[in-house]
């Protein structure tokens, strides 16, 4: 079967260097006119530098060892400059991860939107406006005309990757490469620009290479699939096929690391309440200046929830929705305006010192929550600092028997966080949170920043925690999937309220407001086969 | 362990050479610095006076030893005091913010909007023109550069996580600060203290040249290439020498500097 092909790869490896390690090693894969085409890996799997390769935006360190890349008849990779610039842009665009930095800060949108039209066509500039409007408004983006003159930081990051896709798509690429268009974006947003995406490119008839470590979310979309594993194509075929019957053990391992519902725990009434939030609310200042009125918004807005012994309580929402400002409110790290916060019955403020004994917290970014000047062993010790009951030797005892039951093996204690893998800095920073035993843990998406397999791996192990040592937890997340794992009850916000909230399967399964509805049509309702692998079914939105 | 680097070494050989200079200076030079003779005005390098003598026929070698001592001591005593002023108010503002940090940074703008050699100039006039009014004229007027960069570095590392997990540890303020945000300071309070030292040593001679620096006779490397001006057609080796006493002592502390702060940072130390 010969198949119209729009770019084909083949054999391509690179290396690191002229003789290093190889990083990308003979992958092939093929993309057709109008195809979506997922490439699944994890973080160091090669996806993104193969794709690099394409437009040759390779980094300097990596060069190519071998292979082909050929688009519509002709070889990329002995092209020149000229023609590789004439190639990026008009027949190929590209949407990177970040939407925060891949548009220019200093620059309005307008003429951003404007400078791939200017190098690639020969359009007016009445021509040229009257096309920028019209991709503005297919995008989504409300009042067009405000938007040219506007600059980067004034929109959020869904209307800033809104406007990235529309920048690609004005020039009508015939390919389009998607590397990661959604990682940075909360569930709900996610959704709606990855819809819009698919929509415009079916409609120019582009060509889309989609590239993700999450899998569910690229085989939403595409009809085939290539899995990569440390830079080597561990299986392609149909999206169907590998979910349902996945041939290679990695395959197999991403599958049975996507998050599913565990067993109910039950807390009878009897279950005390140990942290309690009563009207709690939180404003700032957001624009402060001696000639006018102190503008201030309201972040958080009369909240009030409970949390029982041993429970593990989600707190679920988009971003901009207060559930990490009352996290941290909670843990003391934000000043409350109105409202109380109990612990054990009793208010927070009045026996502080017990109470900051015993409420810890895992934060999000293991990259920037471990000081790194210090040793791993150091970093959980200094937790102990105010634990009065023990003296040095019985510190560093404990210290190094918590590090050794989160899986953080003794030849790294001494080691510094730069030295330790993404996974293995979570695990620090979760021994560190627990070494003083807290009956009450919040942690703050501590698993959105890592690898599918390694989150999967500290989400066992915070349940296994969780067992042993029966503390309660507020668990922040804005993917609904891990929620569904670990949680016993979720509550759900939205513009500083809690808009919604029950047990686990009350809200998976019947939940009521239209926006839970909308978080929940972002994640997949699994069904797994006796193959090993999945089949995937989608909550309608409404 | 990673074998210090070349850059390293040349700076340490450098910084030693000078130190054995310099305490040699104090025991022992090949004439007195202060001798006057006016038989050897001027004269060229020679076997009698491998670096030549200066206007007044003393040892230009006599007085660089001797110089030395005073340079080293002015530069290092004029960093100490300008780093340790402005890492505890860059310290302050960055973290307490609020109106103390307000405080702090107009304090600091008004004091860096003076030229420093200006500063100096002005609390020379108060505490008299000798080596410890130098030493703490120059170190005040360095003191905002110090504290400027301390306070920018201070506001964001306060943002980071890691400072937030110490604050939920329970650790107070203090405590937070000098465990985990001086540490995280220090590469560039190491950059800009080595960069310092030299402005110290230039800033020493120009006050000797405005008469306001060590008084004569007593030698610094300064005030002997601001003396060796007015020679410098006749007499090259009166300004070539200090200068290049000066331009390699700083050299020498600025590769070591920059070896130090590799050295005092976890993470250029390269995996084991």
């Amino acid at each position: 079967m010969t198949r119209d092909r729009l770019i084909e790869v083949r054999d391509l490896s690179l290396k690191i260097g002229s003789t290093g390690a190889t990083v990308v090693d003979k992958v092939s894969f093929d993309v057709a006119p109008g195809e979506i085409f997922g490439i699944v890996g994890e973080s160091g799997s090669g996806k993104t530098l193969a794709t690099r390769a394409i437009v040759s935006l390779l980094p300097p360190a990596i060069s190519i060892a071998g292979g082909s890349v050929v688009y519509k008849g002709r070889d990329v990779l002995t092209m020149g400059n000229a023609d590789l610039r004439a190639l990026r842009g008009a027949e190929i665009g590209v949407v990177f991860q970040e939407p925060m930095t891949s548009l220019n800060p200093s620059m309005t949108v307008g003429r951003q939107l404007e400078e791939g039209l200017i190098v690639h066509t020969r359009l007016s500039a009445a021509e040229r406006k009257s096309r920028i409007l019209d991709m503005l408004g297919r995008v989504g983006i409300r009042d067009v005309e405000n938007a040219l003159a506007a600059y980067p930081h004034e929109f959020s990051g869904g209307m800033r990757q809104r406007i990235m896709l529309a920048s690609v798509m004005l020039l009508k690429p015939a390919l389009l490469i998607a590397d990661e268009p959604t990682t940075a974006l909360d569930a709900v947003v996610q959704r709606e620009v990855m819809g819009l995406m698919v929509d415009l490119t079916r409609a120019e008839g582009t060509a889309v290479l989609l590239i993700s470590h999450d899998l569910p979310m690229v085989a939403r979309y595409t009809n085939r699939i290539l899995v990569m594993e440390k830079g080597v194509a561990v299986e392609a075929g149909t999206t169907e096929r590998i979910l349902e019957a996945p041939r290679h053990p990695y395959t197999m391992k991403l599958l049975s690391s996507l998050p599913f519902r565990r067993q109910n725990r039950s807390f009878g009434p009897s279950a005390k309440t140990i942290v309690s939030v009563r009207e709690l609310s939180v404003e700032y200042a957001t624009r402060r200046s001696p000639f006018r009125k102190t503008k201030r918004k309201r972040a958080l807005n009369a909240i009030s929830i409970d949390i029982r012994e041993g429970e593990v309580v989600a707190l679920v929402g988009g971003s901009g929705s207060g559930k990490t400002t009352l996290g941290r409110t909670i843990a003391g790290l934000v000043a409350q305006r109105e409202g109380a916060i109990l612990f054990q019955g009793r208010s927070r403020d009045a026996d502080w010192q017990q109470y900051r004994l015993n409420c810890q917290m895992v934060f999000q970014d293991p990259y920037s929550s471990l000081d790194p000047r210090m040793t791993t062993l150091a970093l959980v010790e200094e937790a102990l600092r105010l634990e009065p009951a023990l003296d040095a030797q019985a510190k560093r005892a404990r210290a190094s028997e918590t590090l050794q039951e989160v899986g953080i093996e003794a030849t790294y204690v001494s080691r510094y966080p730069h030295e330790l893998s993404g996974g293995q800095r979570q695990r620090v920073a979760i021994a560190r949170a627990i070494v003083r035993r807290p009956k009450f843990l919040i942690a703050d998406e501590p698993v959105s920043a890592l690898d599918v397999t390694v989150r999967a791996q500290i989400l066992d192990l915070f349940s296994r925690l969780q067992k042993r040592y029966g503390f309660s937890c507020l668990f922040i997340s804005h993917d609904l999937g891990v929620v569904e794992q670990v949680a016993d009850r979720v509550v759900v916000m939205q513009d500083g309220r809690v808009i919604e909230e029950g047990d686990r399967d009350t809200i998976f399964d019947s939940p009521k407001e239209p926006y839970t509805r909308q978080l929940l049509s972002a994640i997949p309702v699994l069904e797994q086969n006796d193959k090993g692998g999945v089949r995937l079914k989608w909550r309608l939105e409404n | 362990m990673k074998m210090p680097g070349l850059n390293a070494m040349i700076g340490a050989f450098l910084i030693a050479v000078l130190l054995v200079i310099a305490l040699v200076g104090l025991f022992w030079t090949p004439y007195d610095p202060m001798a006057l003779s006016f038989t050897a005005r001027l004269a060229p390098p020679s076997v009698d006076h491998l670096l030549g003598t200066d206007e007044f026929g003393r040892d230009v070698l006599s007085r660089i030893m001797v110089g030395a001592r005073a340079s080293i001591w002015i530069g290092t005593l004029t960093v100490g005091f300008a780093t340790a002023c402005g890492t505890a108010i860059g310290l302050l503002g960055g973290y307490s913010r609020g109106w103390i940090d307000r405080v702090v940074v107009a304090l600091n703008n008004t004091l860096l909007a003076f030229p420093g050699i200006l500063l100096a100039l002005g609390l020379l006039a108060v505490f008299g023109a000798n080596e410890y009014g130098i030493i703490f004229a120059l170190g005040i007027a360095y003191t905002p550069s110090m504290a400027r960069v301390v306070r920018v570095v201070v506001l964001s590392l306060r943002e980071r996580e890691f400072v937030e997990a110490s604050r939920v540890m329970g650790n107070g303020a203090l405590y937070t600060l000098l465990r985990h945000i001086l540490p995280n300071c220090l590469a560039p309070i190491t950059v800009l203290a080595t960069s310092m030292f030299g402005w110290a040593i230039l800033s020493e001679s120009a006050l000797s040249f405005l008469g306001l620096g060590v008084p004569p006779p007593a030698p610094t490397w300064g005030n002997m290439l601001a003396a060796g001006r007015p020679f410098i057609e006749q007499a090259v080796w009166l300004g070539l020498f200090p200068g290049l006493c000066i331009a390699l002592t700083l050299l020498g502390i600025n590769l070591l500097g920059d070896a130090l702060r590799d050295r005092l940072d976890p993470r250029m130390r390269g995996t084991r």
